[in-house]
């Protein structure tokens, strides 16, 4: 076990790229993830990697999208609007089966929004990062720790499913600091026969390509990259459940808005509330399994978070609608208190929240 | 002597081969459709043809070999 | 004696382009190239977004197919990978590169970005049918300036090497056409130096060629051939616009 280090959050996830064996960071400055770039701008130049601060989001991840087709591990950080510049990018990097890790800091919006931590990507994450069928591996850490365990996870899956996984964390995960171990072991890098590093006139070319203009071959390439997304569906779901065994309120949140509800978990049960959680922490694929399970036994899900409630609308389908599933919220970088997700817990538990 | 051959079925019939010739070797066949339906160049003067290789380098499909 | 033939580094594919347009001509001439200075086996192309989109299967080398504009982009993620090891060549139509790529362009040349661009300049969007390019002519027809480009309202064409010219970074830009035997050949040379810079590790070398599209034009091959001479050189004259090694040597 080694030592701990007081981390910030974005700091986190850069030194955890780099123990993965990213070694080319792309980005662009915008708040609440700068110090992701700062980060790598200070490391990658002492051990041989590249950083570089490109002319725009989108040409950050383009320049991701030409490392990962040379088989290298290669990531880039945003926040919301960056991110939203990036979505061409992400579209082409699943039209061509690329893998790749992108950061999300997320802050408030719509527009510009504010500079304050949010949750209001979840949709765009999960669902519709741009145009064309396609996802993205979505990881939703909930401490500094999990800033760093997630983004060599993010890394490994990629390689493993040559797809884009996200890191989706705010702008208080980011910021805040706690202590780390960055104690991983690196497993042998995956073989990627398909990379264009040249021929070295020892086999034909290789083409990085999301162009199909049969429509029967285009067909075909989403049919078999959806077999791939159901695969990854059943295997690669993460969760945590927290004081689920004899609940009769479920609170379920990721992110921040997990840390907040845990507190007011805790105060709920002082009070003989029996309440619990369920954490996600891969977004998608979305873990419906412990839903299925708790809907079957508590009266109400109450979904914590900093959206005008977007994650909600997947614990309705995954808890198929048997039971109430509320919304306790702030948005625009305003983020519930434990007394506020303490007064939903109250109110469910005398008889539901409306 | 030299020698030009051509590949006929990649021909797109454009011609700029016929006025980079300076020694008006080619033409296009008009009693010939090639597969993808143009009227493929052929050397109706090759004895004419002094390997310059113009008719080549203007050729946006290299379809032809010069030989000399 | 085989005096000409196919190069290997180009595919043994019929390749899309209308007849009688330049396309073809100019991936012979990066095939030649290629061949001629022995790095297939390394180099790896971008083919953007435009006429020749599909440009990933008529070069033999390793292919990436970009985003509209974005291959630079793509190109500085490549060549950064591995810059021992790579040679990267982008290959980009007016649309692509001086359009909704200008800021990729002008970056990666104000990085003196260690790659090739080879730009195809043609004064029109080919692929989608004829519409008005940021090199399009004033007063030029397109399908979306039908009446003739109007300055006052859609601005005025962008020469693209006198304007990147002015950056400090890039190491070589060149405007060339191939619209006879004596330019095709000036052009080839130009095409081959810009390679030549990038093994040598010079940096950003980017040839215009200066094209036709007979088919959106209206013309016929012929015509379009002698277009660029009446109306495409006076608007974008050839030469050399940059060459900071020359320069170099000259002082």
């Amino acid at each position: 076990m080694s030592d701990k280090v007081l981390m910030k959050g974005n700091e986190a996830i850069a030194e955890a790229a780099i123990i993965a064996g990213c070694r080319h960071y792309f980005g662009y400055p915008i708040t609440p993830q700068t110090e992701v770039a700062a980060y790598m701008a200070k490391r990658m130049p002492k051990i041989g990697g590249t950083f570089l601060q490109a002319e725009s989001e989108i040409a950050a991840i383009n320049m991701v999208y030409g490392v990962a087709s040379t088989g290298k591990r290669v990531m880039t950080s945003s926040s919301s609007p960056g991110i939203s510049l990036k979505g061409e990018g992400l579209s082409y990097l699943a039209g061509a089966d690329l893998p790749s890790l992108v950061v999300n800091v997320q802050r408030g919006g719509p527009g510009l929004g504010g500079i304050q931590p949010s949750q209001s990507d979840y949709f765009q994450a999960t669902k519709g990062a741009a145009h064309g069928d396609f996802h993205m591996i979505v990881l939703a850490p909930s401490s500094v720790q999990e800033m760093a365990d997630l983004t060599v996870k993010g890394f490994d899956l990629a390689d493993k499913y040559r797809m884009t996984a996200m890191v989706l964390a705010d702008g208080t995960m980011g910021q805040m600091m706690e202590p780390v171990s960055l104690d991983y072991e690196i497993g042998e890098p995956v073989e990627k026969p398909w990379a264009t590093t040249g021929t070295k006139m020892e086999r034909p070319h290789n083409i990085v390509n999301s162009l199909f203009l049969e429509p029967d071959v285009l067909e075909k390439s989403n049919f078999e990259r959806y077999e791939r997304y159901s695969y990854i569906e059943e295997n690669e779901c993460m969760y945590e459940e927290y004081m689920m065994d004899d609940a009769e309120i479920c609170v379920t949140a990721f992110g921040i808005a997990a840390r907040v509800s845990k507190n007011a978990i805790n105060e709920a049960r002082k009070k003989g509330i029996k309440v619990g959680l369920i954490r996600p922490i891969t977004l998608w694929p979305f873990p419906k399994a412990p839903y299925k399970k708790a809907a079957d036994k508590v009266k109400e899900i109450i979904s914590v978070e900093l959206s005008m409630g977007q994650m909600i609308e997947d614990v309705r389908l995954a808890s198929e609608c048997k039971v109430p599933v509320t919304l306790c919220n702030r948005v625009g970088g305003m983020i519930p208190t434990p007394e506020q997700v303490l007064e939903a817990i109250e109110k469910a538990a005398k008889g539901g929240n409306k | 002597m030299a020698k030009l051959t051509f590949k006929t079925d990649n021909c797109k019939g454009c011609g700029l081969c016929i006025d980079a010739c300076p020694k008006q070797v080619l033409a296009l066949a008009k009693d010939k459709i090639n597969k993808k339906g143009h009227h493929p160049v052929e050397a109706v003067n090759p004895d004419a043809c002094i390997g310059c290789a113009f008719c080549a380098t203007m050729c946006p499909d290299c379809i032809i070999t010069v030989e000399r | 004696m085989v005096v000409f033939e196919k190069p290997k580094a180009l595919a043994d594919v019929q390749m899309h382009y209308c007849p009688g347009c330049t396309h073809g001509i100019v991936h012979r001439l990066v095939a030649e190239v290629i061949d001629e200075l022995g790095i297939e086996g390394k180099t790896i192309g971008i083919a953007p977004v435009g006429c020749s989109v599909m440009a990933y299967n008529y070069f033999n080398c390793d292919m990436i197919e970009a985003a509209h504009g974005r291959a630079p982009a793509v190109a500085t993620g490549v060549k950064r990978s591995d810059p021992e090891n790579h040679i990267v060549f982008t290959y980009q139509g007016d649309g692509d590169l001086a359009s909704i790529g200008m800021a990729e362009t002008v970056h990666s040349a104000a990085r003196n970005e260690n790659i090739t661009v080879i730009f195809i300049n043609n004064a029109i969007y080919g692929m989608t049918g004829g519409q008005m390019a940021p090199t399009s002519l004033p007063g030029q027809v397109t399908q979306t300036s039908p009446y003739g480009r109007d300055t006052d309202a859609c601005g005025f064409p962008i020469r693209v090497c006198e304007m990147l010219s002015t950056l400090d970074g890039p190491e070589y830009l060149e405007r060339v056409t191939v619209n006879n035997v004596k330019n095709v050949k000036n052009a080839k040379k130009a095409i081959k130096k810009a390679f030549q810079n990038q093994i040598d590790g010079k940096g950003f070398s980017l040839v215009e060629v200066v094209s036709t599209c007979p088919t959106n034009w209206g013309m016929t091959p012929q015509d379009a051939l002698k277009w660029v001479d009446e109306k495409m050189l006076p608007y974008y004259p050839l030469g050399v616009y940059k060459d900071r090694s020359a320069e170099k040597e000259e002082k």
